[in-house]
């Protein structure tokens, strides 16, 4: 038989058929939904007069649009209650299991999705979000879809996609310390550029990637998509079962042990062709920050930025007109610009890790006067951890303000907008403009770097905290 | 879902030459709390095409009345980010039924297609010509026929074949709808499902 890799295994088992000169016909084992890609699907079905076909392989959740404070509240934005309350009638007319606001379990739909134990090894997701591709860190197919394609997988449980190219990505070689599973990601995107994975689905490898875990690893997948990826995937190994079997329930699934023997052989074979094949060295990569509007705009924290695009063309207009609206100069140093905000959450960075990293830099340090910080957990889990974790409180007495889960500044939907013309450093995973709010600016940075920034109030390299408490063993 | 049939359009065209146009500047979130699919033309490019008073950015090629057609020729990589296909309905009820670029993000590209648009790729260089020539010639006129996949410059004679998935171009031809061809599959999906409940 011909050889396979891990991405053509589990696709190949979906085919319910391939149509000739045209896309497969793909089944879904799992559709997440979410309140601002979901309406107009509905409003489909009941055009249609159909039915949910499966409506128990979709759950639901509210997050996008959802304010961080007061949630026990009716949301003030009309349109946004309007969209809130119209997915808890559409989950109740269908049968769609919700996780909706003030539910106990409730959370971005890519922070709660592994928790509940839905996102498993060997399965295909998709919702109407590209950030799908988060849970392809469990080695599944996960991709992010458009609301046609909501209804079509409510009406069918299929979707019509023509299946990708491959691409590996290897990380090998050593870590430096102070540098994350953001950085990595970051640091892939700024070297192939926002587009240089489109139309591929890559798979990531290499013994860096095996180190990572599991939030780790969703990182890195949750941003395949800034580099045009239709989404990345690992392996599943001893990290991703240590997860799933501390899990408090998964559903369908009655005898895990074997489950996992079964999820044992998923994995690309060895001979497996790529169409694709890329390897990075760890050891070069330094903190990331992000200087103009795409997230292949990225360089190390200590570099300055680069006088010309990744085409080496100085008058670029797109060029020119990024740094412009970011109020930058090519050429220019990062490294102690002034910050106003700084964004600690959303589906790529609001895990407990991220919170653990980020109280590991304050470690005793107090906010900086001219920030103003949004500390947002991805999720009621993740907040609850926090708490019982006494991070909350460390936080507090920093003199940050914990908020309710949600995806909050990362698309600035509710009212956790960053202010024209403000810098913010995020992170979330995308610095377009516009996108944290009218005229924001934002730099992309790991947790590591946005609380290195949140203590000093500008940009700095968080390895300065991070390596202290070494300089002085030494 | 769209029914939307598209067979040949001949137009004169919208320069937008601006390279990596992601998701958030076709149709910024805040606009993406309505739960129909109509009226977001008008907040198509809103944070470009107005400044924050309200009022017109009269350099915006959309305020510009020298300007218009059903086509916008635009840089590449455009449409990449989100995966909101209120960015198709934003473009298509302002009026626009093609996009020319040279490298289209995936997601938006699916979901152009799904909503009658045509998303049509040709090279840097005769990306490079038309923009230029659009911006000194606005009544410049391209036809696009889908039937033969030829994409014409009238003006110049430049033509070049553009590729399309054939299951999308017979559905654009014909107005089909990738659910009611789904739906009319349904027993093969059970057989689906029930061969892989079996195996398991
Ligand atoms: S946190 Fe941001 S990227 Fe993630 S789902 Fe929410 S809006 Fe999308």
């Amino acid at each position: 038989m011909k050889s396979k890799t891990l991405f053509d295994k589990i696709w190949d088992s979906h085919v319910v058929r391939s149509i000739e000169n045209g896309p497969d016909v793909l089944y879904i084992d799992r559709h997440y939904i979410h309140e601002v890609t979901s309406p107009q699907a509905f409003n489909g079905l009941k055009e249609r007069g159909i039915p949910v076909f499966r409506p128990g392989k979709t759950i639901a959740t509210a997050d996008h649009n959802i304010p961080t404070k007061n949630q026990h509240l009716p949301i003030k934005d009309e349109l946004s209650r309007n969209q809130v309350e119209k997915l808890t009638e559409n989950c109740q007319k269908y049968g769609i299991e919700l996780y909706g606001l003030n539910h106990p379990k409730n959370g971005i739909v890519h922070v709660i999705g592994p928790e509940l134990g839905y996102t498993l090894p060997g399965i295909t997701i998709v919702c109407g979000d590209s950030h799908t591709s988060t849970h392809g860190a469990f080695g599944t197919i996960a991709f992010g879809i458009g609301t046609s394609e909501v209804e079509m997988v409510l009406a069918t449980q299929c979707i019509l996609q023509p299946k990708p190219r491959k691409m590996r990505i290897t990380v090998d070689g050593e870590l430096q310390k102070g540098v994350t599973s953001k950085d990595i990601i970051m640091y892939i995107i700024s070297e192939i550029s926002a587009s240089g994975a489109t139309g591929y689905f890559v798979e990531y490898c290499g013994s860096v990637i095996r180190s990572l875990s599991m939030e780790g690893r969703m990182t890195i997948c949750n941003m395949s998509i800034e580099m045009g990826a239709r989404g990345g995937l690992i392996t599943p190994d001893e990290t991703t079962f240590e997860y799933l079997r501390k899990l408090p329930a998964i559903p369908g699934i009655d005898d895990l042990k074997s489950s996992i023997n079964e999820w044992r052989k998923l994995r690309s074979d060895s001979d497996a062709v790529f169409d694709r094949d890329l390897k990075f060295d760890a050891g070069l990569i330094k903190p990331m920050i992000t200087y103009g509007t795409n997230p292949g705009m990225g360089m190390a924290i200590d570099d300055s930025i680069p006088l010309s695009d990744e085409n080496g063309n100085k008058a670029s207009s797109s060029f020119l007109k990024s740094l412009d609206y970011m109020g930058f100069k090519p050429g220019m140093k990062l490294l102690g610009h002034p910050v106003d905000y700084v964004f600690l959450g959303s589906c790529t960075n609001g895990r407990i890790e991220d919170f653990r990293a980020f109280a590991q830099v304050i470690n005793g340090r107090k906010k900086a006067d001219n920030i103003t910080a949004l500390i947002v957990p991805g999720s009621k889990k993740v907040e609850e951890q926090m708490a019982a974790e006494g991070l909350t409180e460390l936080y507090k007495s920093a003199g940050f303000e914990v908020r309710q889960p949600g995806c909050s500044s990362c698309l600035a939907m509710n009212e956790d907008k960053i202010p024209q013309g403000k810098y913010a450093v995020s992170t979330s995973n995308r610095n377009f403009e516009g996108r944290q709010g009218p005229g924001a600016r934002t730099l992309l940075a790991s947790p590591f770097t946005a609380a290195a920034a949140a203590i000093t109030g500008r940009i700095t390299d968080p390895r300065v905290f991070i390596n202290k408490e070494q300089k002085v063993k030494k | 879902m769209a029914k939307v049939k598209f067979d040949i359009l001949e137009s004169t065209c919208v320069p937008l030459p601006f390279e990596n146009v992601d998701t958030d500047q076709i149709i910024p979130a805040r606009f993406l709390s309505a739960t129909s699919r109509l009226g977001f033309g008008d907040n198509l490019f809103c944070d470009w095409r107005y400044a924050k008073t309200g009022e017109k950015n009269s350099e915006f090629v959309l305020n510009n009345p020298d300007f218009s057609g059903k086509v916008l020729v635009t840089g590449k990589n455009f449409g990449s980010g989100s995966s909101r296909e209120h960015a198709v309905w934003a473009i298509f009820d302002y009026g626009f039924r093609a996009v020319v670029s040279s490298f289209f993000a995936d997601i938006f590209m699916n979901n152009a297609l799904n909503n009658g648009l045509l998303p049509i790729v040709i090279s840097d260089d005769l990306l490079k010509k038309l923009t230029t020539l659009v911006q000194n010639k606005p009544n410049t006129k391209v036809k696009i026929d889908l039937e033969k996949q030829t994409f014409t410059i009238l003006s110049t004679g430049d033509s070049v074949k553009f590729a399309i998935n054939p299951y999308k171009k017979d559905c654009l031809l014909k107005g089909l709808d990738d659910i009611d061809f789904l739906l009319n599959m349904k027993n093969l999906i059970t057989g689906y499902e029930n061969n892989k409940s079996l195996a398991k």
